[in-house]
């Protein structure tokens, strides 16, 4: 759709003819024998029909964007359109006045207007470049205004994913299960079910205060992780094995807060809970050339069917890397056999180099 | 109590060893209960059931491989069931296959005491035949992902995109995956309900197919047809199934 076509915008375009149509009136008057009634009918519907002849300039600028490499070639050829749709002019304007001439009111007027087809050609010329220009600036501020709205649903996006992934932060399930080896811990291994409940009170502490950060050390959330696993290990026992391989220098390094713990909620409930002899989670961190790569592997069961939720936390975690940093991280998952592994790549940022 | 009383057989059934703990701890103040068996999942319960034939089962639902639901479908004989889960959303099933009762963990005193006084209430009362159990425990409009077959006491289950074909024998479905047969007990009309229609044809009175194992139809005699399978299998397709077929592959197009 033509941007100039549209309700708000026609009116204006077509009241800015009206000082150039004046100036074309003046130009023609002035001398050389014609009159201002002369100059007029001229004038007027010539510049009726080029007010929409400048509107086709649309078409040329979108199919040809202004880029640095293709100046030459778009000068050219923007040049080339001028003349041609500014020869075109004059030439209805040399008919138009060689039609008019024929009637007993004006008498010879095409030889009276002959003087003035250079300086038309000349005018519509540039005025034609004039329609180019301002195509090429309406497109350049539609290109701004949609880039504003890509970046403004990014962040919203971003935002409710920080949100849905807070949310689904404490799995009830997770909170029903903790809750009933507690108690059943209670009378077997009282000491036990108090260091259960310590835990379990620092899990919950530590997911509330990260509401409110955009990005926390790599050792918090680890440390967050940690809890998390302990907890659950009580639940599987022997069942969930636990390696860890972090690299040192990589603890200080920023992440967007519970980037990590939904994946290995998943590792525990898609992966170990389902494999009656139980499996092992692997958790790796390692910083290379500026960036840093947390993978989170399990072993699953391929045969199992239950599908559900399945993704949720995933679909999540990518959603909040693209708000974080746009396309600068990578989520790659990779399935093999019965093992299931996500890989995060993101920028190696330090408090320091995000300020 | 008398003396000649039978006691009450129990399994505790869960894969948690603290969860099964706590229904341990909760029985011990009820002599008239005997623990049978643990059992930390449900190849294991299946196993525990037919050697120990217990009147009560406490049940966990979320258990790897083989669910509560799966358990309770293969074993489903005069039994009485209480599940245990720390998920309500399971509630209205257990109910549909009349599980005796419901506890969700962490299990309270109070509200085991009532599932046991319910249980042993029902202790004498008939359930209904397992496979109506079953069928009703499957949430409707959803299709068999898988299906569990129990072979005395070895369960064996066959990922639906598995299963070539099925042939009615008597009171009995003979599934045949991956060159192997297994035998259930079940209608070939019950087990056709819950197959996906897109995928599984009935192309016989005795016999569903697995659209994707089929080869090429042959005709065989006079008005009907042998399906020729992938592994070579050979099924007599009636006039019915044949149009049944067409109108899937139709579809399909």
């Amino acid at each position: 759709m033509h941007p100039l076509l549209t309700r708000n915008r026609f009116g204006p375009y077509l009241l800015a003819w009206i000082p150039l149509a004046g100036i074309l009136v003046i130009l023609t008057a002035s001398g050389g024998g014609r009159s201002w009634l002369e100059s007029c009918i001229i004038v007027i519907p010539l510049c009726a029909v080029y007010a929409f002849v400048c509107l086709s300039a649309w078409y040329t600028a979108k199919s040809a964007p202004l880029k640095p490499e293709t100046a030459l070639r778009l000068v050219l050829g923007h040049f080339l359109a001028a003349a041609i749709v500014s020869f075109l002019w004059v030439g209805l304007a040399s008919v138009m006045t060689f039609l008019l001439a024929r009637t007993p009111a004006f008498p010879e007027l095409n030889q009276r207007f002959a003087p003035l087809i250079g300086p038309f050609f000349g005018a519509g010329f540039l005025i034609y470049l004039l329609a180019v220009a301002l195509h090429y600036v309406i497109l350049s501020l539609e290109a701004s205004r949609e880039a504003q709205a890509r970046v403004m649903e990014t962040s919203i996006l971003a935002r409710e994913a920080e949100l849905k992934a807070l949310k689904a932060q404490v799995n009830p399930h997770f909170l029903f299960n903790s809750l009933n080896s507690i108690s059943a811990l209670t009378s077997v291994e009282p000491a036990r079910a108090r260091e259960m409940c310590i835990l379990l009170s620092e899990f919950l502490r530590m997911t509330l205060g990260l509401g409110e950060k955009n990005a926390i050390p790599l050792s918090e959330e680890l440390a967050l992780i940690d809890r998390f696993l302990a907890i659950e290990k009580v639940r599987f026992g022997a069942r969930l094995r636990v390696e860890e391989r972090i690299q040192e220098e990589s603890k200080s390094l920023l992440v967007p807060p519970l980037v990590l713990q939904p994946l290995v909620e998943n590792a525990v409930v898609h992966g170990i809970a389902n494999l009656p002899e139980g499996g092992a989670i692997r958790l790796t961190s390692q910083t290379q050339d500026g960036w840093l790569t947390l993978t989170v592997e399990n072993t699953f069961d391929p045969e199992a069917t239950s599908t559900r939720r399945k993704g949720m936390g995933l679909t999540n975690v990518r959603q909040r890397l693209e708000g974080c940093y746009a396309t600068g991280a990578t989520v790659r998952v990779n399935t093999q056999a019965d093992r299931f592994c996500v890989e995060l790549s993101l920028p190696a940022e330090t408090g320091a180099s995000r300020k | 109590m008398s003396a000649a009383q039978k006691k009450i057989g129990a399994l505790i059934v869960d894969d948690e060893d603290l969860a099964r703990h706590v229904v341990c701890e909760l029985l011990s103040s009820h002599p008239e209960i005997e623990i049978l068996a643990e059992c930390a999942n449900g190849f294991e319960a299946v196993k525990a059931f037919a050697e120990q034939k217990p009147d009560l089962i406490f049940l966990d639902v979320q258990m790897p491989k083989l669910t509560g639901f799966d358990v309770l479908e293969l074993i489903g004989e005069d039994v009485s069931v209480i599940f245990t889960t720390a998920y309500d959303q399971y509630a209205m099933r257990a109910f549909e296959v009349h599980a005796v009762d419901y506890l969700l963990k962490p299990i309270g005193k109070e509200r085991f005491e009532e599932a046991l006084a319910r249980a042993k209430r029902r202790l004498g009362e008939k359930m209904p035949p397992a496979q109506k159990l079953a069928e009703s425990a499957r949430p409707p409009q959803q299709f068999l992902e898988r299906i569990v077959v129990k072979d005395g006491t070895r369960v064996t289950l066959i990922p639906i995109g598995k299963l070539d074909y099925a042939e009615a024998q008597d009171d009995y479905v003979a599934l045949a995956s991956q060159g192997k047969k297994h035998l259930k007990q079940q209608t070939i009309a019950s087990l056709e309900a819950c197959l996906d229609p897109n995928c599984f044809v009935r192309v016989h009175r005795s016999y569903i197919v697995n659209l994707e194992r089929v080869v090429r139809i042959e005709p065989y005699g006079k008005d009907s047809r042998l399906a020729i399978l992938a592994d070579g299998a050979r099924l007599p397709v009636s006039r019915a199934g044949y149009a049944r077929l067409q109108s899937l592959l139709n579809e399909r197009k």
